[in-house]
């Protein structure tokens, strides 16, 4: 009886309530946005997504290209990443790539980073929303976290089957913190890099350039593996595994590219179909690449092909269409297997999954065609080369060429630093009977 | 004939076949094998620590005619060597008879083409 009432009292309260709430919404509407559902179920969405791409999707797709000795290792690291960076994210990283407490008093300090006032989250409520979006605050927190959370992921290609846990944790720490966040706060937290109208629409240079050439500077420093002979590559244990990594990053990328808008709009609906279309192109011309020079079409290389086509169109799905998209895969498939195939085992550095010649030379690709290829018809204003307008190619090429040069000299440097406290590189023996006994205690097919 | 067992280090299997093809040796087979010897490791699984004497090494089997013994086992023993405990054997094992399924000859001539001895 008690219940019936209590319902029926519930309901006449809601009744009344629900005009009077649109009529103060009415009322205010100029001055608080209200929050948007589509944009925000979407954004829910993006997020898994994007996380997808690095649990299981690099987790596998790395794990699967390494020994079986080995595959522990890289699956630990993606999995850390992702808690640790996740953390690091809430507790000052989105506070200093989107905080705004610096911008008043500027100084050295409010070049790098964007402030203090988001610490922990603090002052971000429900009901906080970003603009113009008008999606809750938090949602873009946690989309934001999981870009934070891949970047450093990627780099673990480069650094695989030798390097010690801690120090490849303590690395991954310090550079989140002194290369991740400035970088992020340069292109899209309104740093220097954003007012000068750099074209980064979901990650090319924050993302990839950054964790790509980090990821040559490590393979160079740490050196070759015990038994890696230039030009004699060390096969995959698992090709299942990365196929099924490739998919789960195509999956997710959808998220991270056609994310990126934080809209559910038709700006949103391009990326996704130039992201698709362009990894489709990457993924046929590798193939076709393999085929005439192999005499043989392979899964590894067709895999590799669409990752390649989705780090390229990172930073242009915003701003180009189905022209720029197809030229876009093309070239960075073209690009890369040479890069991989013919000027790798050259140089004789040991990048063990090719971290930089597939993030770093396919961001550093994507990042300038962007300048070529970005359209009036998609981006409403900024143009690229091939439309005549070469001023956005300019700012692209400093962009880039930034990004390089920042993420290589503080590589470099940090390396040096964990290297002298803790050390990176494992003992020959570890090296020698896998990491995954010796770092982490497990063996994972035995 | 001989049979050569080599258990070897996983990581000197390439060079140890490198060293077999250099000496003219065109075929053989290999596993994973593990083993049990007197080094430990630790495994642990939830929390709980275990010892394994798990050890993993490659055996490589292969069958030779008496004259090629000798330059089997030093290409071998060569390329295998790192000079630490657990670098491996090689087991020298008299082979009876042996039969090429596809045209029936038996003993040494099964092992090896005519056309290129």
């Amino acid at each position: 009886m008690t219940q019936t009432l209590k319902k029926i009292l519930a309901s006449l309260v809601t009744a009344v309530a629900i005009p009077m709430a649109t009529f103060a919404q009415g009322a205010t509407q100029a001055v608080t946005p209200t929050i948007n559902n589509g944009n925000t179920a979407w954004m829910l969405m993006a997020t898994i997504l994007v996380l997808l791409m690095t649990i299981p999707g690099l987790a596998l797709f790395y794990g699967g290209l390494v020994r079986q000795k080995n595959v522990l290792s890289i699956i630990m690291q993606c999995l850390v990443c992702v808690a640790v960076i996740s953390i690091l994210w809430i507790a000052f990283g989105y506070s200093w790539v989107f905080g705004t407490g610096f911008k008043e008093s500027g100084g050295l300090l409010s070049f790098f980073i964007g402030g203090f006032d988001k610490v922990f989250l603090n002052g971000v409520t429900p009901s906080s929303l970003t603009t113009p979006a008008n999606i809750p605050e938090i949602v873009f927190v946690l989309f934001q976290c999981m870009f934070a959370v891949i970047t450093p992921a990627l780099i673990i290609g480069a650094f695989a089957e030798r390097i010690r846990f801690s120090g490849f944790l303590l690395f991954t720490i310090l550079w989140s913190i002194i290369v991740y966040n400035p970088m992020a706060h340069f292109v899209w937290g309104g740093g220097w890099l954003q007012q000068m109208g750099a074209i980064d629409f979901a990650g090319g240079t924050v993302v990839h350039i950054n964790a790509g050439v980090s990821a040559l500077i490590m393979a160079i420093m740490l050196g070759k593996r015990s038994d890696y002979k230039p030009g004699k590559p060390i096969s995959p244990h698992n090709i299942t595994f990365v196929f099924m990594g490739a998919a789960f990053l195509w999956l997710g990328w959808f998220g991270f590219n056609a994310g990126s808008g934080l809209a559910a709009d038709g700006l949103d609906a391009n990326a996704f179909l130039v992201t698709h279309l362009a990894t489709c192109v990457a993924a046929v011309t590798w193939m076709i690449i393999d085929w005439m020079t192999n005499r043989k079409p392979t899964t590894v290389g067709v895999c590799t092909g669409a990752v390649a086509g989705l780090v390229a169109i990172t930073p242009a799905a915003g701003s180009v269409g189905v022209l720029g998209a197809i030229f876009i895969g093309m070239i960075t498939a073209v690009v890369c297997f040479c890069m991989v195939a013919y000027i790798k085992p050259k140089m004789g550095y040991d990048d063990s999954l090719d971290a930089f010649g597939v993030h770093g030379i396919g961001g550093i690709i994507g990042s300038i065609l962007t300048g070529v290829f970005a359209t009036k018809a998609i981006t409403g204003g900024a143009q690229g080369a091939l439309y005549g307008d070469w001023h956005q190619l300019g700012v692209q090429l400093i962009a880039t060429g930034f990004a390089i040069v920042y993420s290589a000299v503080i590589t470099y440097i940090l390396f040096k630093i964990v290297d002298k406290i803790i050390g990176i590189r494992v003992a020959p023996r570890e090296e020698e009977e896998g990491v995954d006994v010796y770092e982490h205690g497990e063996s994972a097919y035995c | 004939m001989k049979k050569l067992e080599a258990i070897i280090r996983k990581s000197r299997f390439e060079d140890v076949k490198e060293a077999l093809l250099t000496a003219d040796i065109e075929w053989f087979s290999y596993y994973d094998v593990r083993g049990q010897g007197k080094m430990r490791q630790a495994r642990i699984y939830r929390g709980v620590c275990y010892d394994t004497s798990c050890i993993e090494r490659t055996l490589i089997n292969v069958v030779v005619r008496d004259k090629n013994v000798d330059k089997t086992i030093t290409a071998i023993q060569k390329a295998a060597q790192t000079g630490e405990i657990g670098d491996g054997r090689i087991f020298v094992i008299p082979v009876e008879d042996a039969v090429r399924i596809r045209t029936g000859e038996r003993g040494d001539k099964s092992l090896y083409d005519e056309e290129n001895k």
